[in-house]
Formats: structure tokens, C-alpha cells, sequence
């Protein structure tokens, strides 16, 4: 859902990059607490892993085609916080880079892959773990259920913003259904893809993973309790 | 596995998926770019101040073969990413407390 330069006007463009500005501000200092020495790296690995999984768009059907945006894959498996900058720094690299994404919509695509896609992901996740059993088994499918309604939301949000601040007068029911209905079906893309990367780093090293160490700490203390009894 | 092992695979699985897979992804428009076109508003995108980087669109100018040049291009954008993601990861991390680093 790359924003190419143009779609949005200048007063929009720049609101979501005082919007991207200030998350980014605020991400960074959240981030200390999600990285030390050990998850710094494995923080830096999750942002290469989205960038390259950025490049495989899949087919949807229809001549459209879509690919993982990753956002609740990060702050699942980095924290939501790192997860921000993760994204952040996948975009600049592809708009800088790659000429994928505009430059002026660079605040925009922060907005919507690095902020939104994140934030739902995220949250989704938590209310999840909120609600189910305490297991390492409910991470990857509480993973993926964040993932597929992250990407319909960013969808949302973008046909808000061209509501506000887009440069061609269209129907914006049509650009709202249609943005909603391919969307969700890539939300199931982003889904699966999010739910097998989760469900093997888990499988694997479950203490690299952000979104399952409460439940390991967890499990660290019933086993000290028991040995002191 | 340990830590190291794990790293090594989470490298190598981002090379192969940026370097050789991403050959295969599907061509098509994706969903923005394809609603824009249906709803009428695709032509007000205009080009990227970058579009003339030696990388842009993924491939890696004056190398001919679509294989080799969307390769290279996925390859150079890992190790850009890594070094910078991980170069700034390392930098915010929270340090260990200074007896435990002693």
C-alpha cells in the first residue's frame, strides 16, 4: 500500500509527517525499554526480515497482487514501540532507495504501515492474550488475527486521508468499498505469512520473542517455586 | 538453537527471500495501486524524486539479466537494512548496569 507522491495534497502530506515526526520521537524512547543487548540484534533482523518479505507481493486474484506490511509481525515479535521504528526505517530505505513510496508521502506511509498497521496489530494481539489461555500455543493465531484486521484498517485510515486531502475529486464510496474488500483479502495473506513466522520463531526461540516472554517468565517462576518446595 | 544459530538463519532466510524469491512475486498492481486505477485517481501519481537511483524499482541499473539485477537489488537492501536497523536498535537499547558490565 506503498503512497506514491501526488495522491495526497501538500497540507495533508505534511500532517501525517508531523504525525510520523512525533511517533517516531515517541517510539524511540519507548523502544529503550524493549531492547537490550540481546533483542537489539534480533530487532535489526525483524526490520531486514519485513523489508525482504516487502518485495514478494502475492496474488489476490483479479490482477491485483499484495504483500506483507508487517507491522503486527514486528511488534510481535520486537515490540510494539521497536516495531514503529522497524517500519520506519523500511520505508525510508524503500522510498530513498527503491523509489518505493513517494518522498513526500514518506510522513503518509509511516502513517499508515508504521503507525496504524502496528497500533492494531498490536493491540489486537494484547486483547487476545488478554483473553485466552496463558500458553506459548495462542501466540503465532493471536499474531495472525492482529495481522489480518491491521491491514484492512491502514485501508481505512488511507481512504480517510484521501478523503481530507485527495487530488482527484472521486466517488469516495467507491474508493472505500474497494480499498475495504481487497484489503481484507490481503489482511489474509498478511495473516498467514504473519502466523508461520511467528509460530516457527516461537517453536525456536520463544525468549526472542516480545509477545511470549510474560508467559515465559511465567513458567521460569512456577519451576523455581517448585524446586524451593 | 542458540542465539548466534538463530541469527545466521534469520539472515540467510531474508537474503534468499529478498535475493531469489522475490523474482517470483506476482507482477500485478497491488491493492492501492489497482483501486486507483479502477476509481479514476492512479494518474495523479507522479514519479519519485529517486526514480532514477541506480536501485530504483528494485532492480540494480546496468545489470540486464531481470534475475541478477532484482537479486542484487534485493541483497544490497538487506545489508543497508540490516547495518542501519540494526546500528540504530544498538544505539537506543537500554544498557546493562554498570557493575553487571564491570
Amino acid at each position: 500500500m506503498h503512497v506514491p507522491d501526488g495522491f495526497l495534497d501538500a497540507p495533508t502530506s505534511v500532517a501525517t509527517g508531523v504525525v510520523a515526526t512525533a511517533a517516531v520521537a515517541v517510539a524511540l524512547r519507548g523502544a529503550r525499554r524493549e531492547l537490550d543487548d540481546r533483542t537489539a540484534p534480533m530487532a535489526g533482523l525483524v526490520a531486514t526480515f519485513v523489508f525482504a518479505a516487502q518485495m514478494v507481493n502475492f496474488p489476490v486474484g483479479a490482477g491485483t497482487s499484495g504483500h506483507l506490511m508487517g507491522g503486527a509481525l514486528a511488534a510481535v515479535l520486537a515490540g510494539p514501540w521497536t516495531a514503529v521504528l522497524c517500519l520506519s526505517v523500511v520505508l525510508v530505505v524503500q522510498a530513498l532507495l527503491m523509489a518505493d513510496g513517494g518522498i513526500t508521502a514518506l510522513g503518509t506511509n509511516i502513517t499508515l504501515i508504521g503507525i496504524v498497521t502496528v497500533a492494531v496489530g498490536w493491540a489486537v494481539f494484547a486483547l487476545l492474550r488478554r483473553v485466552l489461555p496463558s500458553r506459548l500455543a495462542v501466540v503465532a493465531p493471536a499474531a495472525a488475527v492482529g495481522a489480518l484486521l491491521s491491514v484492512p484498517v491502514a485501508a481505512l485510515v488511507f481512504t480517510g486521508l484521501f478523503a481530507l486531502g485527495g487530488n482527484v475529486p472521486v466517488d469516495l464510496g467507491a474508493v472505500l468499498a474497494a480499498m475495504l474488500g481487497w484489503h481484507t483479502v490481503i489482511g489474509i495473506g498478511e495473516a498467514v505469512v504473519t502466523g508461520l513466522v511467528v509460530a516457527s520463531v516461537v517453536s525456536s526461540r520463544p525468549d526472542l520473542v516480545h509477545g511470549a516472554r510474560s508467559l515465559l517468565s511465567e513458567r521460569e517462576l512456577e519451576t523455581r517455586t517448585i524446586e524451593i518446595a | 538453537m542458540s542465539t548466534r544459530g538463530f541469527f545466521v538463519v534469520a539472515l540467510v532466510v531474508s537474503l534468499l527471500v529478498a535475493g531469489v524469491a522475490s523474482y517470483y512475486a506476482s507482477s500485478h498492481p497491488d491493492g492501492l495501486e489497482y483501486v486507483a486505477e479502477q476509481t479514476g485517481f492512479l494518474g495523479s501519481a507522479e514519479d519519485s524524486a529517486t526514480a532514477d537511483s541506480p536501485l530504483a524499482d528494485y532492480q540494480t541499473s546496468g545489470v540486464d539479466d531481470a534475475r541478477l539485477s532484482g537479486g542484487l537489488a534485493g541483497v544490497i537492501g538487506v545489508v543497508v537494512m540490516l547495518v542501519l536497523s540494526t546500528g540504530l536498535f544498538w544505539l537506543v537499547r537500554r544498557r546493562e548496569t554498570a557493575d553487571s558490565e564491570g
